[in-house]
């Protein structure tokens, strides 16, 4: 029974921490490409516009929720859904921290330390394409038609990527779980170093598969509009875009714990250590989004299969050779 | 030459008809494209324009010579000293040798024409970017176009809609302040395109998404009556500030900016380099008016522009003058008359007839949207609809210059 409780509690903190953090990568992402692009950003709404993301929620919160009448009754409101939840599952087998003891129980500091954690993520992050397809589909409108075919050509080619890229570091770490991954680094070095193509190939990909700039084609506001959630307004495209920040957050708390060793540092480890690495991955998204064009879907398409997957194999081949030789 | 003039009336089944704008967020305007697309690719692409049409042309007979001047400011909106340019030598032209322009106003008119053509290629160049999701570039570009048009509102008063040459000569005087601030604007411009540059030009990723995306041949270009930077970027050397000087262009050392390939990226490059020339032309200009020193900006022939105030309280004759003048108008010997001027997108000119009255019997705009816009359908076949919105960026088209 305290098990238990103490699970509800974790996951149930987990998701608020998620919500919060999300609410406040909007707020850390406008202020920050607004400096770069010579503007000031949010900055009325509280200190320095810290209550522009509470703002914005309850705006989004009380708008009318319209359907349009070629959408399907049926999937038109799920899609969001799932899609947000594919965005919260996945980050559960993050470790935040070493596990601490209280009240004679041992607590880890992650939702759930699975043997197989990388699968678990890989599997909850595909869940997500689900969300934008068929929302893409459902809206019954031609923009978000389009949104969704991309969607799904590009999430389903980079999944194969953020795999490939992952593979090197299990057979570094002999391991699938992700809190082994962070012991594996704290006794050798972060594996960013064993691993630099890796890293590479795991970030770009990660990027992708997170629709943010400059692979963000499923809803190039130039091309289709709004793409997959054209259609959607209100909390329903708040599910959209909470999901999103919620995969960048994933997707950083991944690369920290996987290639920089996590919470893990070489003094005062904890979870202040993930938090900052995280922040470097997350500033690097809005940087890219600020300095670079988007891709074309062919050319994304090229990129994927013809320079990337290649480079995975082979950065997988010589990984195991390296391992094999070095017993 | 491959015009697709036809209306094609059989539908494909296998395709899909998307209708790109009048409301769409690169668009440009109100410019509405009826695509049929097969995946992403374009299968054909018909422009439907008349969304911005505002009769400007049919308005001119209605109005004098004087305030047609502000009707111009509104057709092309990013280049409105040089549509005032256009009308005013039209006009001037219709007088013949009565009406002559003091140097000082000939001067400061390549100057302000020049300066709304990096107004007009910098909203350019930050459209271009935001579109292709560069969207620092468009913030950038828009802080200079600030500045410019910071200069204009304290010119004229307006920050778009400026009417500050009229025909006869101009509004009023530069005065030294202006120019100062005009040439620190100038000075600044080339490092900031050196950073607009640094961002786009070897991006590799910009450099994908438009070397060889909507390739313009030059025979087809001749054809379509393309002109301005589009033309010259097909490898067209013809530049109508040095094919036919107006405006006394054959005092200044320009390059006429010549690219080879005809696609979005050669597009892109001669309006940069355009942009840069620009600069060196407002330079020299800086230069001469500074020789020639304050002093008229109107014709003396008080049938055209107004008498000064001070006459007005002791000459009988400045006073009948002012009283036609703001009662009757201008009043052109009949005729008719064209002058072409290079705008930021090409050839333009007004076409005025008049009858000898205070109003004009007819106005015609050849604005160079309209022309530059017509190879949409041809180059945007087989294309993806990502380049197609890199296709409608290249070709900058003002509706406000399409639609009249």
């Amino acid at each position: 029974m305290a098990e238990l409780t103490i699970d509800v509690v974790r996951s149930l903190v987990i998701i608020l921490a998620l919500m919060t953090g999300m609410a406040y990568m909007t707020w850390f992402e406008r202020r920050v490409i607004s400096r770069l692009q010579v503007r000031i950003g949010p900055n009325k709404v509280g200190w320095f516009g810290l209550l522009q993301p509470l703002a914005d929620a309850i705006k989004l919160f009380f708008k009318e929720d319209v359907v349009p009448s070629t959408a399907d009754r049926l999937l038109y409101p799920i899609a969001p859904a799932i899609a947000l939840f594919a965005a919260l599952a996945a980050f559960a087998v993050v470790p935040l921290g070493p596990t601490i003891s209280a009240g004679g129980l041992e607590i880890p500091l992650q939702v759930a330390d699975l043997p197989v954690g990388l699968l678990y993520l890989l599997a909850a992050s595909s869940l997500g394409v689900y969300g934008l397809v068929i929302g893409g589909w459902s809206s019954g409108s031609k923009y978000s038609l389009l949104g969704g075919l991309r969607a799904a050509a590009q999430l389903v080619s980079y999944e194969l990527i953020l795999g490939l890229s992952l593979v090197g570091v299990v057979i570094v770490s002999g391991s699938l779980s992700l809190g082994q991954i962070v012991e594996a680094q704290a006794r050798s070095v972060p594996f960013i170093l064993l691993q630099p193509v890796g890293f590479v190939l795991f970030m770009i990909a990660a990027i992708a598969e997170t629709n943010r700039a400059p692979f963000d084609l499923p809803e190039a506001e130039t091309e289709l509009v709004a793409g997959y959630h054209t259609e959607y307004g209100g909390m329903r495209f708040a599910m959209f875009f909470i999901a999103e920040y919620v995969n960048m957050i994933t997707v950083s708390a991944v690369a920290s714990t996987i290639f920089l060793g996590g919470w893990w540092a070489p003094f005062f480890p904890g979870p202040h250590w993930l938090f900052i690495k995280m922040l470097l991955f997350l500033f690097l998204y809005v940087w890219l989004r600020a300095t670079l064009p988007r891709l074309r879907y062919d050319q994304l398409m090229r990129l994927s299969w013809g320079v990337l997957l290649p480079l995975g194999l082979v950065n997988i081949a010589v990984t195991a050779l390296v391992v094999v030789l070095l017993g | 030459m491959a015009i697709q003039g036809e209306i094609q009336t059989e539908r494909r089944s296998d395709t899909l008809r998307l209708n790109l704008g009048p409301q769409h967020p690169s668009t440009h305007g109100v410019l509405r494209l009826e695509l049929e697309l097969d995946g992403e690719l374009v299968v054909s692409c018909t422009p439907v324009i008349g969304y911005l049409h505002t009769g400007i042309e049919k308005t001119f007979e209605q109005k004098t010579y004087l305030h047609g001047v502000t009707l111009t400011d509104r057709m092309d909106y990013l280049n409105p000293l040089g549509n005032n340019l256009a009308y005013a030598l039209s006009v001037e032209k219709l007088f013949g040798d009565e009406c002559v322009i003091p140097e000082r106003a000939v001067i400061a008119r390549v100057l302000l024409a020049e300066l709304t053509r990096i107004n007009s290629h910098l909203v350019w160049v930050g459209t271009t970017g935001l579109e292709l999701g560069a969207s620092s570039v468009f913030l950038y570009a828009f802080r200079e176009r600030e500045v410019l048009l910071d200069l204009f509102e304290e010119m004229s008063g307006a920050r778009m809609m400026t009417s500050f040459i009229r025909p006869g000569g101009l509004a009023d005087d530069l005065t030294p302040e202006w120019l100062a601030a005009a040439e620190q604007f100038v000075d600044v411009l080339p490092a900031r395109l050196d950073d607009y540059e640094a961002l786009l030009t070897d991006n590799p990723l910009f450099r994908e998404r438009m070397i060889g995306i909507g390739v313009l041949s030059a025979e087809d270009a001749i054809a379509m009556g393309v002109s301005g930077p589009i033309l010259r970027a097909s490898g067209v050397p013809h530049d109508i500030r040095k094919a036919n000087p107006y405006c006394s262009y054959e005092r200044f050392q320009f390059d006429a900016i010549v690219a080879d390939n005809g696609d979005c990226y050669d597009r892109y490059k001669v309006r940069i380099a355009e942009m840069r020339e620009a600069v060196k032309i407002c330079k020299q200009a800086f230069r001469m008016l500074d020789e020639i020193g304050p002093g008229p900006v109107k014709t003396s022939n008080r049938k055209i522009a107004p008498p000064p105030r001070a006459e007005l309280s002791h000459s009988m004759e400045a006073l009948i003058h002012h009283f036609k003048l703001f009662t009757e108008g201008i009043r052109p010997p009949a005729g008719e008359a064209y002058v072409p001027v290079e705008s930021p997108r090409g050839e333009l000119g007004f076409y005025v007839v008049s009858d000898g009255s205070g109003k004009p019997v007819r106005v015609h705009d050849r604005g160079p949207s309209f022309a530059n816009l017509q190879v949409i359908s041809l180059i945007a076949e087989g294309a993806l609809v990502a380049d197609l919105i890199a296709i409608i960026s290249s070709l900058d088209p003002v509706m406000g210059d399409v639609d009249r």
